[in-house]
C-alpha cells in the first residue's frame, strides 16, 4: 500500500491551487496547439518551455505535461473537422473522422475522440502507476532486432488497409519507403536521393509535410472538384441528447478502445516507437479484428476511437523511458527531458527514488489532466462544429493558409511549403486514380524506423538475419506479425466465398 | 591524437574573461539588438545540443542578460547542413547566432556540396567541451582497459561498439581507439546518445563511448562501468577513472560547445554577443550545469577561438581522411 500513499501524496501536490491552475491552462493551450496543423505538442512545449523557468519544477512539468496531453486531444480536432492531421499522431484519426464529419456526424466523431482519449489516458496512467519500474526494465530488452520485429508487426496490421487492390497497396507502401530514404542516412552518414541537387532534400521528407500535402491540399482539391464548391455539411446542433446518442454509438467500440489503450501504452514505452506508430497500429488492428472491416474508412466510429485511445496511452507511455532511463520516447518528451535538466532534475534510474514528490505529483496530475481535457473538449464541441458551418468559400482558403503555415512552422524554410504543394497535387491525382493513401503515410512513418533497426541488427550480428527470428522476444513479435499478415487474407477469402454464394451482390 | 590547447582551468578562464570584458566594454554600449535574436541550433529538438541551447536561453532570460529574447530555432537537417547553410545565407544579419557542436567541422568536410566554409563565420565564444568515456556493462568482468582490449581481441569483430551516426563524434572516437590498440570492432550506429546508453544497459551492444552526462545516471544505478576517459586530465566527477593518457595512449577527443555568428557582421555586434555569453559563462547556473554534466567549462573568445576552430578543423580533416570518409 506504499504505492497508494505515494499517489495520495501526489494528489495533494497536484491539487494545490497553483498547480491545478497551471494544469488547466496547459490543457487549454495544448488543445489549441494540437488543433493547429503543423503546430503540434513539440512546438507547443518548446515555445512555452521558458515560461516554466519562473515556477517550481513540479508546477512546470505539470504545465508542460498538460500541454502535451491537451495537444494529443487537440490533434484529433483538425483531423476530423478539416481532414488535415493536426499532428502526426492524429493521422489515423482522419481515416474515419473526416468521413464522419462529411456525413454530418462531426460531433459524434469529436465525442468519440475525446472519450477514447480519456479512456486511453486513464488506462495508461493506471499502468504507469502500477508498473513503472518493471516496465522500464522490459523496455531495455528491446534491441534493434526487437524493434525491427515490432515494425514488421506494424506493417502487418496494415495489410488490409488499402482495400482490395493489393498491387496498388504494395505500390504505395514501396513509394512511401522510397520517400522515407531521402536525405542523409543516419547509419552511413551519406546523402541519398538528393533530387536535382536541391539542398532541401538533405533533411529528408518530413512526415508532416507529406501528410499536410496529400490530406490537406489533396483533399481540398478533391472536394472542390466533386462538389464544384458547393459543399454543404448538415451539422446538427450539439445538445445533451446528441451527446447521449454519440455515447450510445461509442459503446460498441469499448473493446477496441480498451485494447488500443493497452497497445498504445506498451508501444509508447518502447524507446524507439512513440505515439504515431501506436495510433497507426491500433487502427490497423481494430480493422483487422472487426466483424465489419469494410465500414472502416467510411466513417466507422471505432476507427476514430482506436487511434485516439492509442495515441494518448502512448504519450503517457513515452514518459516512462524519459523519466526512468533518460531516453525520450518521442520528440516532445525529448524537450520535456531538456526541461527537467534545466530545472535541476536528473532523469534516470534514480529519479523515482530521489525525486519522489516530483514523480508522484506528475503522475497524479496526469489523472486530473485527463478529466480536465475531456470536459474541455466536450464543452468546446459546439464551437468546433460551428467552424464546419462556415461557407466553403471562406473555409477553403483558410485551410490552404493553415497548410502552408503548418508546413513552414517546424523548420522555418520555404522548401517545405513547396513540397506540400507538390504532394497536394500528387495526392489529388492518386486519389482520382484510386490509389490508397494510408499505406503511403504508414510507410514514411515506419520506414526509417524499420530500416535503421534492420540494418543495426544486421551489423550487430555480422550480416546474420536469423537472430531476428531466434531471439525470444523478437521471435514472439515476428510470430504475431505472421499471424496478422495471414489473418485478414483468410478472412477476406472467406468473405469473398460468402459473397459469391450470395450471388455476387456487393456494393 | 589531437592536441589539447587547454591551459590551466582558472588561469585560462581569467585570461579569456579579461580579454572579453576589455573587448566588450566600450562596444557593448554602442550596439544593442533591436529585435529577438534567432539562436540557431545545429540539431533537432531534444538532442544534447538543443537541451544546451535552451538551457542557455533560460539563463539569459532568467537573469535578464539581454534586452531581447534569444529564441532557439532547430535546424538539425543533414547533420547540421541546414543550419550551416542558413548561417551562410544570413551573412551580415546582426540578429542570428548559432550554437555549434563538432558537426560544425565535419559536415562541411563530408558534404562539400553545401558550399559552406566555416572560416567565414564570426566566432563568438566557446563555453564548454564535452568529454568522452569508454563504458561497458557492469555485469561483465571487464574492469580495466587491459581487460577490455583482451576481451575485444578474443571476440574479434563480433565485438559491438554502439554509438551515434557514422561520421559523427562517437564513430571518430571509436576509430581512434581501434587504431591505438590495434583492435577491430563492429560499429553499430544509433540515433542519439541516450539510445546508445540504453542499448548498452540492455546488453545489445558490448561497449560505448558515451558522454558522461548520457551514462552517469546508469553508472550511479550500478548498470554501467567507466573504464577510461579520453581527456587530458581525469574528469572531476569520475575521479577514479584513469585517462587514456595516463595509460600511455595519447587519446584525447572533445566536443566543443560554442556560439558563432554569420560572417560580415561588425565588430561591435560581435562584441555585444561576447559580452552576453561572458555573463552566461559566469552565472552560477552555468557552473552548476557544468558540474552536473561533467563538462569541462572554459571560455575562449576572439582570436584564440579562431585559432581553436582552425586547429580542430584540421585535426578532424585528418581524422576523416584516415577513416576513409573523405578524400
Amino acid at each position: 500500500m506504499e504505492l497508494l500513499s505515494h499517489l495520495m501524496d501526489g494528489f495533494s501536490v497536484a491539487f494545490q491551487p497553483f498547480n491545478l491552475g497551471m494544469m488547466a491552462l496547459g490543457c487549454l493551450l495544448g488543445l489549441f496547439m494540437g488543433a493547429m496543423p503543423g503546430l503540434g505538442s513539440v512546438n507547443g512545449v518548446a515555445i512555452l518551455l521558458p515560461i516554466t523557468f519562473f515556477v517550481p519544477p513540479t508546477a512546470a512539468i505539470i504545465f508542460l505535461a498538460a500541454i502535451y496531453y491537451g495537444a494529443m486531444y487537440g490533434g484529433a480536432i483538425s483531423s476530423i473537422m478539416l481532414g488535415i492531421p493536426g499532428a502526426s499522431t492524429a493521422v489515423a484519426t482522419t481515416f474515419d473522422g473526416r468521413p464522419m464529419a462529411l456525413q454530418g456526424k462531426a460531433d459524434f466523431a469529436l465525442v468519440a475522440a475525446a472519450v477514447a482519449s480519456f479512456v486511453g489516458g486513464t488506462i495508461s496512467v493506471i499502468l504507469f502507476t502500477l508498473f513503472a519500474p518493471p516496465l522500464a526494465d522490459f523496455a531495455l530488452r528491446f534491441g534493434p532486432q526487437e524493434t525491427f520485429a515490432l515494425m514488421v508487426l506494424a506493417f502487418a496490421t496494415f495489410v488490409g488497409l488499402g482495400g482490395d487492390d493489393i498491387p496498388k497497396t504494395i505500390f504505395m507502401i514501396l513509394l512511401g519507403l522510397v520517400l522515407a530514404t531521402v536525405g542523409l542516412d543516419n547509419i552511413s552518414g551519406r546523402p541519398r536521393l538528393i533530387f536535382f541537387d536541391l539542398q532541401g532534400f538533405y533533411k529528408g521528407i518530413s512526415f508532416i509535410v507529406l501528410a499536410i500535402g496529400i490530406y490537406g491540399i489533396g483533399e481540398m482539391l478533391w472536394t472542390l472538384e466533386t462538389s464544384r464548391g458547393k459543399v454543404e455539411i448538415a451539422s446538427n446542433k450539439f445538445t445533451f441528447k446528441r451527446l447521449g446518442e454519440a455515447l450510445k454509438e461509442l459503446k460498441r467500440a469499448w473493446k477496441t478502445m480498451t485494447f488500443s489503450s493497452f497497445l498504445g501504452y506498451f508501444v509508447g514505452v518502447l524507446p524507439a516507437a512513440g505515439a504515431t506508430p501506436a495510433a497507426l497500429m491500433a487502427y490497423g488492428l481494430a480493422k483487422s479484428f472487426s466483424d465489419t472491416p469494410e465500414k472502416y474508412g467510411k466513417g466507422e466510429i471505432s476507427g476514430v476511437a482506436a487511434p485516439e485511445a492509442a495515441n494518448n496511452a502512448a504519450s503517457t507511455g513515452s514518459m516512462l523511458p524519459m523519466m526512468t532511463l533518460g531516453i525520450p520516447g518521442s520528440p516532445t518528451t525529448a524537450i520535456l527531458l531538456g526541461g527537467m535538466v534545466i530545472w535541476g532534475l536528473t532523469p534516470g534510474p534514480l529519479l523515482f527514488i530521489e525525486q519522489s514528490e516530483f514523480v508522484w505529483g506528475l503522475t497524479a496530475s496526469l489523472y486530473a489532466a485527463n478529466l480536465v481535457t475531456l470536459m474541455m473538449n466536450l464543452a468546446l464541441i459546439p464551437l468546433f462544429v460551428w467552424v464546419l458551418r462556415m461557407p466553403f468559400m471562406i473555409l477553403a482558403p483558410l485551410i490552404f493558409v493553415l497548410c502552408f503555415v503548418g508546413s513552414f512552422a517546424p523548420d522555418t524554410r520555404m522548401f517545405d511549403p513547396w513540397l506540400v504543394l507538390l504532394f497536394g497535387f500528387v495526392g489529388y491525382v492518386m486519389r482520382k486514380l484510386d490509389y490508397p493513401l494510408a499505406p503511403l503515410v504508414l510507410a514514411i512513418v515506419l520506414g526509417p524506423l524499420a530500416e535503421d533497426s534492420f540494418r543495426q541488427s544486421l551489423i550487430s550480428d555480422q550480416g546474420d538475419w536469423t537472430p531476428i527470428f531466434t531471439r525470444p522476444l523478437s521471435g514472439i513479435v515476428m510470430g504475431c506479425a505472421a499471424l496478422l499478415f495471414v489473418a485478414p487474407m483468410l478472412k477476406g477469402m472467406l468473405r469473398k466465398n460468402k459473397a459469391k454464394a450470395a450471388s455476387g451482390e456487393q456494393s | 591524437m589531437t592536441v589539447t590547447r587547454r591551459s590551466g582551468f582558472g588561469l585560462g578562464v581569467a585570461g579569456a574573461a579579461a580579454f572579453a570584458i576589455a573587448g566588450a566594454m566600450p562596444a557593448a554600449a554602442e550596439w544593442k539588438p533591436v529585435k529577438p535574436v534567432e539562436f540557431v541550433v545545429m540539431a533537432g529538438q531534444g538532442g544534447g545540443a538543443d537541451k544546451l541551447a535552451r538551457f542557455i536561453q533560460s539563463i539569459i532570460e532568467k537573469n535578464k542578460y539581454a534586452e531581447v529574447p534569444f529564441i532557439p530555432i532547430n535546424k538539425g537537417g543533414g547533420s547540421g547542413a541546414d543550419a550551416l547553410r542558413y548561417l551562410k545565407d544570413n551573412q551580415g544579419n546582426d540578429h542570428v547566432i548559432m550554437a555549434t557542436l563538432n558537426s560544425y567541422y565535419t559536415t562541411p568536410l563530408r558534404n562539400p556540396g553545401i558550399g559552406v566554409n566555416i572560416d567565414e563565420f564570426t566566432p563568438i565564444a566557446r563555453l564548454a567541451e564535452d568529454t568522452f568515456v569508454l563504458w561497458v556493462n557492469s555485469n561483465t568482468d571487464i574492469k580495466s582497459v587491459d581487460d577490455y582490449v583482451k576481451a575485444v581481441k578474443e571476440k574479434g569483430t563480433a565485438w559491438k561498439m554502439g554509438g551515434t551516426g557514422s561520421g559523427q563524434e562517437d564513430s571518430l572516437v571509436t576509430a581512434m581507439l581501434e587504431k591505438a590498440y590495434g583492435i577491430k570492432e563492429t560499429y553499430v550506429p544509433f540515433k542519439g546518445g541516450g539510445t546508445v546508453a540504453a542499448n548498452l544497459v540492455g546488453g545489445h551492444v558490448d561497449s560505448t563511448v558515451n558522454n558522461p552526462s548520457e551514462a552517469i545516471g546508469f553508472m550511479q544505478a550500478g548498470k554501467v562501468r567507466p573504464l577510461a576517459s579520453l581527456t587530458a586530465k581525469p574528469i572531476e566527477e569520475l575521479k577514479d577513472v584513469p585517462t587514456f593518457k595516463s595509460l600511455g595512449k595519447d587519446l584525447v577527443y572533445r566536443m566543443q560547445r560554442s556560439v558563432v555568428a554569420p560572417g560580415g557582421i561588425s565588430p561591435d555586434v560581435a562584441a555585444y554577443y561576447v559580452g552576453v555569453f561572458q555573463k552566461v559563462f559566469e552565472s552560477t547556473e552555468w557552473k552548476d550545469y557544468c558540474k552536473k554534466n561533467a563538462l569541462q567549462c572554459s571560455m575562449l573568445t576572439g582570436d584564440d577561438l579562431k585559432k581553436y576552430f582552425a586547429d580542430e578543423k584540421a585535426s578532424h580533416e585528418a581524422l576523416l581522411k584516415e577513416m576513409g570518409e573523405i578524400k
